[in-house]
């Protein structure tokens, strides 16, 4: 602040303002473009979907369809069936993604051995740290015919089950994989939060003779609860996710009817069927209405729960 | 205070978490088990936890298996070029947005045009369009580049760099000292907490997707670990043993590969497992920073 000695200070608002300034803006120029390129220009690239675009016509040569994409998309056979397998996926792990951890961290706070505390912390949060593609050949190797789970069946005397080839199961192993590989990470959240509450509350309980689960559900639960609900409506943007990277690596055609996603779709009809517009439309789709999605859950987190982006 | 005393409620909670430890680690053990043993016994799902018979022969086989090291590499070099790429790009974006708006009056429209990515996004296609007209496919910028300007590590430094008091800028100024200076020699060496955290979690990100290799690389010496790891995955005769028969199975048991995959697989987490432990806390304090602020 006034460091433009000897400058009149008519000029000094403006300019000094740009002096003091310009070195911000510099700063951001880097960022800038990577955004602009790898994030902005793709929404650009959306366009597609109005068009009958092909690769070599490019953008500019592909000619206009109107809305003729998203009609295919509504004709194509199985478009219902894969939004009510990403719904039902998604809101699934939505949930299970917050009780889980939730209850694990009221448990593990009852823990008074730090050395057990400390030990299940610490594997409750490794499977977050291993890739898809790791836990994916785990389970294949948990779950397939002549898999651990069904050795264990034969062992008991029962029937060999094809897991990952029946429709009954395949979204169960998906749903429960997925919490048991990232239930660490909003456990430590709950955890954090929890040990958070004022101590003298507990006290105070105590003395009125409270034991440790009236304390837990009249005292640690309503404390935390804000935040358990605001990460749930901040979950809610991501509600036509599903998984892509775990389901594309898990499923085959005997379980598209149950486990065929969104992002599969897509990713099928582009990079495979090469059927670019069509697959760009139902992109766009899911874009539009997570978006719509995001903002209504953000304006609630903020005006309920004093969250702020940034 | 009652709490000194082990009730009910303890022993059931930790025989209970006991159990959860147990059923989390067990197929961890089972990939290993699986890993050293015979291969018959292998496919006969009769390994539980321990390996049945000991073979090294799975894992004699990955390290003579040009592949695997090539997309080692791959990996390799996407963290060292990626990764600061990354911290670069977080570290000079969340400077100039974590002052004032009294101090810089861009603030709220720069954040925005950055927040507004996380909530929109072209999506799968067109990004893959972008990156195929710019060149890049098959190329190790695929895998480096499009994911550079991180938002979320930006927010979490951003707030960091909020929490240093601004007179220790105002006495930088007053010394001369320009704003790089003041970022690179006295706000970023106060913030090694912050910018352990993220290192960490972009190396760990970089080490672990899969989908971008697969997408973007077209041929498979250029895919990265975890891209190689999927595609033999997804390709593997288990994926079609899965809906075998058992007489087909039988037959299929002498080529099985099950072993070699197995050790593949705790090869590609191998390297994360061991440095977990010690990185936990630092990812820890990243996540609560990251969840009570941002």
């Amino acid at each position: 602040m006034g460091q433009n000695k000897g400058k009149p200070q008519t000029v000094s608002t403006k300019k000094g303002r740009f002096r003091r300034e310009y070195p911000y803006y510099l700063m951001l120029i880097p960022g800038v473009a990577f955004t602009l390129v790898f994030s902005y220009l793709p929404m650009f690239g959306l366009v597609m979907a109005f068009q009958d675009f092909s690769p070599l016509k490019s953008f500019s040569g592909s000619p206009w369809v109107a809305l003729q994409n998203f009609k295919d998309m509504l004709a194509l056979p199985t478009f219902w069936s894969v939004v009510r397998n990403t719904l039902l996926i998604s809101v699934s792990k939505i949930i299970l993604r917050l009780l889980v951890p939730l209850v694990l961290a009221l448990l593990l706070n009852e823990v008074l051995s730090v050395k057990f505390k400390r030990m299940a912390q610490t594997v409750f949060f490794l499977p977050y740290f291993l890739s898809w593609a790791v836990v994916g050949g785990i389970l294949r190797s948990l779950f397939q015919y002549d898999g651990m789970v069904n050795g264990m069946l034969m062992s008991l005397g029962m029937e060999r089950i094809m897991f990952l080839g029946s429709n009954t199961w395949f979204p169960i192993i998906a749903v429960i994989s997925d919490v048991w590989k990232d239930m660490g990470y909003n456990m430590i959240i709950f955890l954090a939060a929890i040990t958070n509450v004022d101590p003298t509350l507990h006290e105070s309980a105590a003395l009125d003779g409270a034991n440790r689960w009236n304390q837990i559900w009249h005292i640690t639960l309503p404390s935390i609860r804000p935040m358990v609900v605001m990460l749930l409506v901040l979950s809610l943007g991501s509600v036509l996710s599903a998984g892509m990277e775990q389901i594309l690596l898990l499923y085959n055609p005997m379980v598209y009817e149950s486990a065929d996603i969104i992002d599969t779709l897509v990713y099928r009809l582009g990079l495979v069927n090469h059927q670019w517009s069509l697959s760009a439309a139902v992109g766009l789709m899911k874009s539009v209405i997570s978006f719509i999605l995001v903002v209504i859950s953000y304006a609630i987190a903020t005006k309920r729960f004093d969250y702020q982006v940034f | 205070m009652k709490r000194k005393k082990i009730s009910v409620f303890d022993c059931f909670n930790y025989v209970f978490l006991f159990l959860l430890v147990v059923i989390c680690i067990v197929p961890i053990l089972h990939v290993i088990a699986v890993s050293f043993s015979e291969k018959l016994e292998a496919v006969s799902g009769t390994v539980g936890i321990l390996p049945v018979g000991f073979n090294l022969s799975a894992y004699r086989y990955v390290m003579e298996d040009k592949q695997f090291w090539q997309s080692l590499k791959v990996t390799l070099s996407r963290v060292l070029i990626g990764v600061p790429i990354n911290i670069l790009l977080v570290v000079l974006t969340a400077y100039p947005l974590s002052k004032q708006n009294s101090r810089f009056h861009g603030r709220t429209a720069f954040s925005w045009f950055f927040v507004f990515t996380m909530l929109f996004g072209g999506g799968m296609i067109p990004a893959y369009m972008v990156i195929s007209k710019l060149g890049m496919m098959n190329t190790i910028w695929a895998l480096t580049l499009p994911g550079a300007m991180n938002v979320s590590y930006m927010i979490l430094m951003m707030n960091f760099f909020r929490g240093i008091p601004s007179e220790i800028e105002e006495a930088a100024v007053i010394d001369g000292a320009n704003q790089m200076q003041i970022l690179f020699k006295l706000f970023l060496p106060m913030s090694l907490p912050a910018l352990a955290t993220i290192i960490l979690f972009a190396t760990v990100a970089n080490w672990n997707v899969w989908m971008d290799g697969y997408l973007y690389m077209n041929t498979p010496d250029k895919y990265p670990l975890q891209t190689y790891l999927a595609t033999t995955l997804m390709q593997s005769k288990n994926n079609i043993e899965a809906m075998m028969t058992p007489e087909q199975l039988v037959q299929m048991a002498q080529v099985s590969e099950k072993t070699i995959e197995a050790a593949q697989i705790f090869l590609g987490a191998l390297p994360i497992m061991c440095v977990y432990p010690f990185l936990q806390k630092y990812y820890v304090k990243g996540i609560v920073v990251g969840s009570v602020k941002g």
